[in-house]
């Protein structure tokens, strides 16, 4: 989803407008992308994110190398953990289910905390607005770069994780948690269809970081505050007496991705978590659309 | 600027912010009509007699079909989630630890004990009488009991660990006739009625003393139209205040089945299909060969009959079998998870729905060990107050005891180690108690 919004975010402003425009806007997507992954914070982020399968990929490796490479742990640990031995390609899966509910979510913060308010804690701010762009599509392209940073942040996992798969596990035909067997190749499809769920279910988060941007001058503040809803959010969706109010909070359906590991796919919860994410980024991304056309701009 | 001026901007600044709050708006109205619409259609049938509908049940023959079930339980009990799995393996089985197989994860008992409270989702398929297959959806993980022709699987992905039983055929053939004929296994297995007719006459007189049976007007149940049959009691005294079975007008399968109790409030056990196909599931469904490493636990092969009778059976039936005789069930099963192997000298008090099984505790004296059925006897005096904290104190002609009441079932441990187990309230549960006294 995120993929296919980020193009979009580009060409839905863009058939209105003449074609002179239309490369004009293409153009500052690009130099945000560009600013964005130039920057050493990006990229240490993504290094830690690829870090995370290849330690769990050596861990695991370690743990069954010695007498009794069968056990699996019993079941602790991470979703998937105990199918990697046999096939790398779970530690894809693992890889994504452990990163979901914090490393991602945190990066995506970061990055998308930063958006406005670290231009304009860097009074770059309104360098950006004296460009005949307007509020609205600067906005948009933020959006849309930080929706990219989700893509790229998950595809980095992935192909980490597959990359570390392959080379200390074998691969080979993959056995769904429901007990039938898929070939290689649609594993291969799955895993990447559970990347794209995974990056969209970042969107919700991504959304509500532009937001937190807009409100505050400070680049740290937005970044602080939104990885601290981030850990609020997680903490309210582990208390029971909260179950009410749990299925509306963001990260109430992450893990539902394993889902596309059913065969049959189970589609209710995916359904339901895409749904959410839809609705926190039209919520937050309107919200901070009207605060960021409203605001004065002052660095 | 003028002072109008910047009234007029900030006014101008704060209507921006109605879209968001009309976004959110949208979105609550939209979560809170959508079921309510959906729910709205009951709908239009021809009526019938509950005796027809139950002969729609008994004929119906739905060889192929697939879908997800949802169970929400409700006893009233403590999560058993956790403490289940913790004590079945030990306490509960004949599977259990005499042959030091019960710690497997996929070892069916443990597993479907969690079923008891709580809310799953469960899947189902159907391809004739030697495939079927049942999966219990966890969170990133899913434990399916398949059986196909004479072998028998049960996997859980989690842990990838497999169970593994062979020559089940018979169970498997039991199984199947249980199923097909089988909405009333009690009566099928006294050898009886031939005909779906029969069958309805049968259940109808057998229940008219203590059961009324009605068709309760209609409903949508998995995007089919259903007819709703209730069951009610007609004894006073007992917990149960009736069972809604919806039965699929076209086919006859029962679709949902709901317990609802007599003291009002929310549904004891809720299980019903939430989407359904009567197509032919797809071959690869039923086939299994345990993963590459994981661990597989062999059954025994005399007791892998019983073990998938009775424990992967019990669930998949619970939504489609119209069952008299849960509420006589019911409390059997509670005694088999709760009371482990020491039961003895089991009487059944009374008849009907108002039933009361009476048991004696091994040793006597037994209080505290009459829920965790591990019992190693001795049990510290505050252990025995905090045991008692939790029940009643009742007198009677039988002498004193504790009574534990569920939100369905009710227990009464006698002091002298004599145990009242129905599900029927704690006036009743003393009378019985007075009455075998």
């Amino acid at each position: 989803m995120s993929q296919a919004e980020a193009a979009p975010v580009g060409a839905v402003t863009v058939d209105s407008v003449p074609v002179r425009k239309r490369i004009w806007t293409l153009g500052l997507f690009r130099s945000e992308l560009v600013t964005t992954f130039r920057r050493w914070r990006t990229l240490a982020l993504l290094a830690v994110l690829a870090g995370v399968p290849i330690l769990v990929g050596i861990a695991v490796k370690i743990e069954t190398s010695g007498d009794s490479p069968a056990a699996g742990g019993g079941g602790g640990g991470p979703a998937f953990i105990a199918q990697i031995t046999n096939n790398g390609l779970f530690l894809v899966f693992t890889a994504l289910a452990a990163t979901l509910p914090f490393f991602l979510p945190m990066a995506v913060g970061v990055v998308a905390g930063d958006a406005i308010a670290g231009e304009a804690s860097a009074g770059t701010l309104r360098y950006l607005l004296v460009a005949p762009a307007g509020r609205t599509r600067l906005l948009l392209t933020k959006y849309a770069a930080t929706m990219t940073f989700c893509l790229v942040a998950t595809l980095v996992v992935a192909a980490t994780a597959l990359a570390t798969g392959a080379l200390l596990f074998p691969l080979g035909d993959v056995v769904t948690i429901s007990g039938t067997r898929i070939g290689f190749g649609e594993g291969l499809v799955r895993a990447l269809l559970i990347a794209l769920v995974v990056a969209a279910s970042l969107v919700g988060i991504a959304a509500l970081g532009l937001f937190v941007s807009t409100l505050t001058n400070s680049g740290i503040a937005a970044m602080a505050t939104t990885v601290g809803l981030l850990i609020t959010v997680q903490i309210l969706d582990q208390i029971p007496q909260l179950h009410a109010i749990q299925p509306y909070l963001f990260s109430h359906r992450w893990l539902s991705f394993a889902d596309l590991m059913r065969e049959p796919v189970y589609w209710d919860d995916l359904v339901k978590n895409l749904g959410l994410q839809g609705l926190y980024a039209a919520v937050f991304g309107s919200a901070a659309w009207a605060r960021f056309t409203a605001k004065d701009i002052t660095a | 600027m003028a002072p109008y001026e910047s009234e007029t901007a900030g006014r101008r600044k704060a209507t921006r912010y109605v879209v968001p709050v009309a976004v959110v708006g949208v979105a609550a109205a939209t979560i809170g009509l959508v079921p309510a619409l959906a729910d709205s259609g009951n709908p239009d049938l021809p009526k019938l007699s509950a005796q027809q509908l139950i002969e729609k049940i008994a004929k119906s023959d739905v060889q192929q079909m697939s879908g997800t079930v949802k169970i929400s339980t409700d006893l009233g009990l403590p999560s058993l989630g956790g403490a289940a799995g913790a004590f079945t393996p030990g306490g509960g089985g004949p599977s259990g630890s005499a042959d030091g197989k019960g710690g497997s994860s996929a070892d069916p008992q443990s597993k479907l004990m969690e079923l008891a409270s709580g809310t799953h989702t469960l899947r189902v398929a159907t391809d004739g009488p030697d495939r079927q297959k049942l999966s219990v959806l966890d969170s990133a993980a899913e434990y399916s009991v398949i059986h196909n022709g004479d072998e028998v699987w049960a996997y859980d992905s989690a842990s990838n660990e497999a169970y593994h039983a062979k020559n089940a055929k018979d169970a498997g053939a039991a199984r199947d006739r249980a199923e097909k004929q089988g909405r009333d296994k009690r009566e099928t297995r006294d050898g009886v009625p031939a005909t779906p007719k029969q069958l309805a006459d049968e259940v109808l007189k057998a229940s008219g003393k203590t059961t009324s049976i009605s068709v309760e007007g209609t409903a949508q149940v998995a995007g089919r139209d259903a007819y709703k049959l209730l069951v009610k009691p007609k004894q006073a005294g007992s917990t149960v205040g009736g069972i809604t079975i919806s039965v699929d007008a076209k086919t006859g399968l029962p679709l949902k089945f709901t317990l609802a109790p007599a003291g009002g409030g929310k549904a004891v056990v809720d299980a019903g299909f939430t989407t359904v196909d009567f197509s032919k599931p797809a071959a690869s469904t039923f086939d299994f060969t345990p993963p590459k490493g994981a661990k597989v636990t062999e059954g025994d092969d005399h007791k892998a009959p019983g073990m998938s009778h009775d424990k992967s059976h019990a669930p998949k039936d619970l939504p489609k079998g119209m069952r008299k005789d849960m509420p006589k069930d019911m409390p059997k099963e509670l005694r088999a998870g709760q009371g482990g192997g020491g039961l003895n000298d089991l009487k059944v008090l009374g008849e009907g729905w108002t039933s009361v099984a009476e048991l004696k505790l091994p040793g006597g004296h037994g209080l505290p060990t009459g829920g965790s059925g591990s019992g190693s006897g001795d049990v510290p005096p505050e252990a025995q107050k905090f045991m008692n904290a939790l029940g009643d104190h009742v007198k009677g002609k039988f002498g004193s005891g504790t009574v534990f009441s569920t939100r369905l079932v009710n227990a009464l441990v006698t002091d002298d180690g004599k145990v009242y187990v129905g599900a029927v309230t704690k006036d009743a549960l003393v009378k019985a108690a007075n009455a075998a006294h």
